[in-house]
């Protein structure tokens, strides 16, 4: 069974269609990297997996939940699906630990010294331990992202989806965030990326997705689709990113 | 609803139209002086040294930290006794204006700390001397800016023009007192003394709102300073 | 005619120990009624939020001295006399409810969307979002306006006098009318509620310049 699975989704913002019938499967421990211009949807796409968006047509199931707008359905999918935002979206006037803690203590109701030791755990795991104490506000961009990240995991989730987590940050500092995305790859975590980095999206992903005016334009293992691009837009696409 | 007794107060509409009238001609003529002391007050500020900037924020400070009718009653009851008599109604204007003038001139400061140093030092580089620099360059990017917050102070000293009945200022308060007295229909007249000032405060909004926008006709590129919850 | 001496003195200062009472008074009340209509105002129901739009917009665009009347007069239609104090605590409460309503509301909307995103997507329901995550932070945005707001209501209880009520602005009247001398009566009036005043509006300016810099990242 498919940890992602998306058949044929139509979305629009008022009149203007963004997604127009986009069909995707994603199996558990794939990483999937989506790339495309901006308004291209691909965004859109990846809030649409989580909920945030509500699509108009078509059927979308992750993790084994059916997608619904009922609030009580949603949640019990947000315990299994993760996101990371551009903006990284901490809340400021908690600590980093406490920002981690959150959602485990009161969403899954889970008991405080578990939640405390499994913070400690995703907060090493992305090598900032030292950080548990500190507030938000202290921490460097690449430092905020990796706490993000951090936060998703704490949930145990079985799909992670990444929104262009690295388009924010100085470039001296999304290394240290894709490392960490490198190794959750590598420790098979089922992942959803949108993403500007090509070179990442080549090395890490296993396929790759590249949409253009709100479909799927192309796709396919990530390695032949960047060296072989069928269509004259990607190859356009992929050319205007050299520079 | 029999108990109410509305064509008493019917009688004296032309009474309460008077004080209509004069609530309207005070607060406009407050306005528009109000907002040259602003403007005036603006341009000192700039222009002049740091102990006319301290004056001046003793000024406002003493304004916006004491209650409007202590200013007036200070102009009232203070001003004949050294030697400058004027009636209520003069009395009133001249608290009204150096109230909002004070406010005025701190909402239009904040417009003008918002003008970006750059546009200043564009300003200077063509040869304008500071005065051109402020009236050309400045003043009026920053007036567009604060607008909305100065709609709102506009209004309120529109609503506080009420409390110049307590000097027996004739206005839209004043004369209500008086039909109520005449008349003994207190609910009655005040019901309606609010709808007015209802029906008032909302055209004085809506008319100032559209002002701005014949005035400062290209205002969706500038960043808007709202008002944070007004004051008198 | 008397001199402007010290019983006259003390009798202002005495005064001034209503307007602080009248100021909290009204501050709790309409505090709580103000926090009731801000829900009101942000909840999903058209009726709740319609009405509290109405309350808020209908306050804002009156004189206080008006809330002041409609709230006396209304009441003895009901043939309730209220002893001055209450019927002034009661209009100032009214008054003081619509203005905080109107600012809590729109600390509660400047939080940023994004954190009702994060929140959301990590599973907690909306009452958990809005405990945890959303209200700590409108607080802190709320505190330098509602602190602000406080001087405003300070000085407004200065329209109280007309009921006859005998606070700090009415007592520097009345002794007026007793020495025929406004300049020094007034002058003492203005000096007690500068006193008051400005410390709250120097803390209101203070938080707002604490809470800035620690929103620039």
């Amino acid at each position: 069974m498919s940890a992602v699975l998306i058949e044929n989704v139509h979305k629009s913002f008022g009149d203007l269609e963004v997604l127009k019938g986009v069909s995707l499967s994603v199996e558990a421990g794939q990483v999937v990297a989506i790339i495309g211009r901006s308004g291209s949807g691909k965004s859109t796409l990846l809030r649409c997996v989580n909920g945030l968006e509500a699509i108009q047509s078509g059927r979308i199931s992750v993790a084994g939940h059916a997608m619904s707008q009922d609030a009580k359905a949603l949640r019990e999918l947000r315990k299994d699906v993760g996101i990371v935002f551009q903006s990284y979206n901490l809340f400021p006037h908690i600590t980093v630990g406490e920002n981690i803690m959150l959602a485990p203590r009161i969403a899954k109701g889970l008991d405080p010294a578990d939640v405390k030791k499994r913070a400690t755990l995703v907060l090493e795991q992305v090598g900032l331990l030292e950080k548990f104490d500190a507030y938000p506000d202290n921490l460097s961009g690449g430092q905020q992202q990796r706490v993000a990240i951090a936060r998703s995991l704490a949930m145990q989730p079985k799909v992670m989806l990444f929104d262009e987590v690295t388009s924010a940050l100085d470039p001296e500092l999304t290394g240290e965030v894709l490392t960490v995305m490198e190794n959750l790859a590598k420790d098979g975590m089922t992942m959803l990326l949108v993403t500007h980095e090509m070179s990442f999206a080549r090395k890490v992903a296993d396929i790759t997705v590249f949409m253009h005016q709100g479909k799927i334009w192309e796709h396919g293992p990530s390695q032949s689709l960047f060296t072989n691009p069928q269509t004259q837009e990607l190859k356009a696409f992929l050319g205007a990113s050299l520079h | 609803m029999n108990r109410f007794k509305f064509e008493a107060v019917w009688a004296e509409f032309d009474t309460i139209l008077a004080g209509v009238g004069l609530t309207i001609v005070l607060s406009i003529s407050a306005i528009i002086l109000g907002s040259i002391l602003a403007i005036l007050l603006s341009a000192l500020r700039r222009i002049g040294g740091r102990w006319v900037g301290i004056l001046i924020d003793a000024y406002v400070e003493l304004m916006r930290n004491t209650p409007f009718l202590i200013q007036l009653f200070m102009v009232f009851f203070g001003l004949p006794l050294i030697g400058i008599r004027m009636s209520g109604d003069m009395a009133a204007l001249l608290a009204m204006t150096l109230n909002l003038g004070a406010y005025a001139s701190e909402i239009i400061r904040a417009g003008v700390d918002s003008v970006h140093k750059s546009q200043l030092e564009a300003g200077e580089s063509l040869a304008l001397t500071r005065m051109q620099v402020f009236r050309y360059v400045i003043l009026k990017p920053a007036i567009a800016r604060v607008w909305p917050a100065l709609t709102s102070q506009f209004v309120l000293m529109m609503l506080a023009s009420s409390i110049c009945s307590f000097i027996a200022v004739r206005e839209l308060s004043g004369v209500a007192a008086i039909v109520e007295q005449d008349t003994f229909r207190s609910f009655e007249v005040y019901i309606i003394v609010t709808l007015i000032y209802l029906v008032l405060a909302l055209s004085l909004k809506t008319f100032l709102l559209w002002l701005g926008k014949r005035i400062f006709p290209n205002l969706s590129g500038l960043a808007r300073i709202e008002a944070k919850g007004g004051a008198v | 005619m008397n001199s402007f001496g010290w019983p006259e003195f003390f009798f202002i200062l005495r005064s001034a120990g209503w307007t602080l009472l009248l100021t909290a008074v009204a501050f709790l009340i309409g505090g709580a009624l103000g926090a009731a209509l801000a829900i009101m105002r942000l909840s999903a129901n058209r009726v709740l939020s319609g009405f509290a739009s109405g309350y808020i917009l209908t306050i804002q665009s009156i004189p206080v001295l008006m809330v002041l009347f409609m709230s006396y007069y209304g009441l003895s239609l009901f043939g309730i006399r209220l002893p001055a104090f209450f019927a002034a605590s009661l209009s100032l409460s009214i008054y003081v409810s619509a203005y905080l309503a109107e600012i809590w509301r729109g600390s509660i909307e400047s939080v940023p969307f994004q954190q009702w995103e994060a929140s959301s997507s990590l599973a907690l329901t909306k009452g958990q979002q809005y405990r945890y995550v959303i209200l700590p932070q409108a607080v802190r945005i709320a505190l330098p306006p509602t602190v602000g707001f406080l001087v405003q209501l300070v000085k407004n209880t200065s329209i109280v006098s007309v009921v006859g009520f005998v606070e700090l602005s009415r007592a520097g009247a009345l002794v007026n009318q007793a020495t025929f001398l406004p300049f020094q009566v007034f002058s003492v009036v203005a000096a007690i509620y500068f006193v008051i005043c400005f410390p709250l509006s120097r803390l209101s300016r203070h938080l707002e310049k604490v809470m800035n810099v620690g929103r620039s990242h």
